[in-house]
């Protein structure tokens, strides 16, 4: 800073720490409530301080073996399910657009603008302007309750699409006459050197498109009817449908807690990627 | 822009394409064709007859008070979503970039909400202001004697509901307020402290200002995440209600068709907020980086 004020740093630390505990506490609350038993939960102050109820908790919601109003799925299948989900997404989405990027970048042919514009476009459509006829098509291909229903439909991306166009221009061309000269073909130049150059972008779509494919609400609420086919997020709003009275709050929050870890540990790991990603794929 | 050295084949950049075209094909312009020829018929409810009705759908649909209620829900939310939403992150944003030391631990406890699931974000907020369990609803009545209901007064369920959006957003605007904030050369700061600007003037004068772009791109994206990402945090809290009173567009789009099988009407409703969804990519677009100038 340009100048010493310890009041304003002072300041700017107590800001902070207010700012993490309005974040933090709603978190906390959850953990919290999950180390209870459901009784303790029940009635109004429930208690600010770790119980001891953490593995029975976490091993009820884990085999479903809970006894609340709601759906009793067992939340080790959801977080599977929600894992190949959200990976087949990201791996997807990478795969597809980095190849349909490659085309347009490295390549003449007849509409290509054309193409182009249409992967652009689908940035204006997302599935909630067209969720009853989406869920139509997925129904007639017999998709409904399968990873193939979960997972293609969210697969194609034109943010992915763009983000490795506007790498793939400012790759030196020499590196194509080069490779030629070689004698290597258009696919050896993806592999060997495409590919290579292209790390930390694929690192960055991965922290943004593993969040997104793993958090999805809309679509595998309308795609799966059937609890094994359930991810982590929809079991939870299942879970809930018991009602108040009826919930099993401290087998939710675990629900909760273990919904929240896959995607928290990648964002704060991977978190100068993570930072990446978001300011690129948003320009 | 294109790039001079190209390779030539006939048939391998269709093969590259073809994955990406399939499925925005099958599962973008069909369904979106369907919806705009849907939202010009009437179905019944079993699917079993169709008739053409032209516009029927859309003057029924702006003469349906739910809906226009249902705008006017949608914009005091999305208001609601993004002005707090902005200001609380630039506060955080100005605040921890002040911070000599221990920036990076308030920035990774701060970015962990835009790791929970907007659904998941609505879950953790009905359980605190559940008025028979929730325990910020038990201080509050007990402390302020404030009965906080968010299933029976609609002003408390639509402050829930942007609670939870705002929660879920800070991650987001923080960061790029912060990435903004940090872009901006400190030799201008410096200049301005050695003529005697103190924080707040120099803030004010030159780096609100600066992060005007930062700001007006998050504005649009704020309005984009409360129209449709926020979806999750309504259905998982108040399903809409009490009454209709947090049904905003989405959710009706998808109440109407899923719930009450009103194709036409939903398809109808899907048209409009695809026009939406366009004028604000357009905006984005169009405006973010040319037209906003320091």
């Amino acid at each position: 800073m340009v100048e010493r004020r310890p009041s304003l740093s002072v300041l700017a630390h107590i800001i902070m720490v207010l700012g993490i505990l309005v974040v933090a506490f709603p978190i906390y609350l959850a953990f919290i409530a999950s180390t209870h038993t459901a009784q303790d939960i029940a009635q109004a102050p429930m208690p600010l301080l770790p119980g001891n109820n953490f593995w029975q908790t976490y091993s009820a919601a884990l085999n479903g073996s809970g006894g609340g109003a709601g759906s009793n799925a067992p939340v080790a299948r959801m977080m599977w399910v929600s894992l190949v989900t959200a990976l087949v997404i990201t791996f997807g989405k990478i795969t597809i657009s980095m190849l349909s990027a490659f085309a347009i970048v490295y390549f003449r042919f007849p509409f290509k603008g054309f193409f182009f514009w249409s992967i652009f476009v689908t940035l204006m459509l997302p599935v909630e302007v067209r969720i009853g006829p989406t869920y139509q098509v997925v129904s007639d291909l017999g998709m409904l309750n399968t990873y193939a229903g979960l997972t293609i439909p969210l697969i194609a991306s034109a943010t992915a699409t763009f983000l490795f166009r506007q790498f793939f221009l400012t790759v030196p061309e020499e590196m194509v006459e080069a490779a030629r000269m070689d004698g290597a073909g258009p696919m050896r130049f993806f592999w060997d050197i495409l590919l290579p150059l292209s790390k930390t972008s694929i690192a960055a779509l991965f922290v943004i498109q593993f969040i997104y494919g793993w958090n999805q609400y809309l679509w595998p609420l309308l795609a799966t009817t059937s609890e094994d086919m359930y991810p982590v997020v929809i079991g939870i709003k299942r879970m809930i449908a018991g009602g108040e009275g009826g919930n099993e709050w401290n087998i939710v929050m675990a629900t909760v807690i273990l919904a929240m870890l896959p995607p928290t540990v990648v964002v704060v790991f991977m978190q100068r990627w993570f930072v990446k990603g978001l300011v690129d794929t948003e320009k | 822009m294109e790039k001079r050295v190209l390779f030539q084949s006939s048939w391998l950049p269709w093969a590259l394409l073809a994955p990406q075209i399939a499925i925005i094909s099958i599962f973008f312009f069909w369904p979106a064709g369907q919806a705009v020829l849907q939202s010009f018929q009437i179905q019944d409810a079993f699917g079993l007859s169709r008739e053409w009705v032209g516009l029927e759908n859309f003057r029924a649909l702006f003469a349906d008070e739910a809906y226009l209620e249902s705008f006017k829900t949608t914009a005091v939310f999305s208001f609601l979503v993004a002005a707090l939403g902005i200001s609380i992150s630039l506060l955080l944003a100005v605040f921890a970039d002040r911070i000599v030391r221990g920036g990076l631990f308030y920035k990774t406890l701060l970015i962990v909400p835009y790791a929970v699931a907007p659904a998941v974000a609505g879950v953790l907020w009905i359980f605190m202001f559940s008025p028979s369990i929730g325990v910020v609803a038990y201080w509050l009545s007990q402390f302020f004697g404030f009965e906080a209901n968010y299933l029976l007064n609609a002003n408390h369920a639509m402050a829930l509901i942007v609670t939870a959006a705002v929660w879920k957003q800070i991650s987001y605007n923080f960061l790029f307020f912060l990435a903004g904030l940090q872009s901006i050369p400190k030799s201008l700061i410096e200049a301005a402290a050695i003529d005697g600007a103190r924080p707040w003037r120099r803030f004010w004068t030159i780096q609100f200002p600066l992060l005007s772009p930062t700001t007006f791109f998050l504005l649009v994206i704020n309005m984009v995440y409360s129209f449709f990402d926020t979806f999750a945090i309504i259905d998982a809290t108040t399903h809409g209600g009490p009454g209709r009173d947090t049904a905003i567009l989405v959710y009706k789009v998808y109440y109407d068709g899923f719930k009450a099988l009103d194709l036409g009407g939903s398809a109808a409703q899907s048209v409009v907020l695809m026009v939406l969804v366009i004028a604000l990519t357009v905006v984005q677009f169009r405006y973010v980086e040319k037209k906003v100038q320091y």
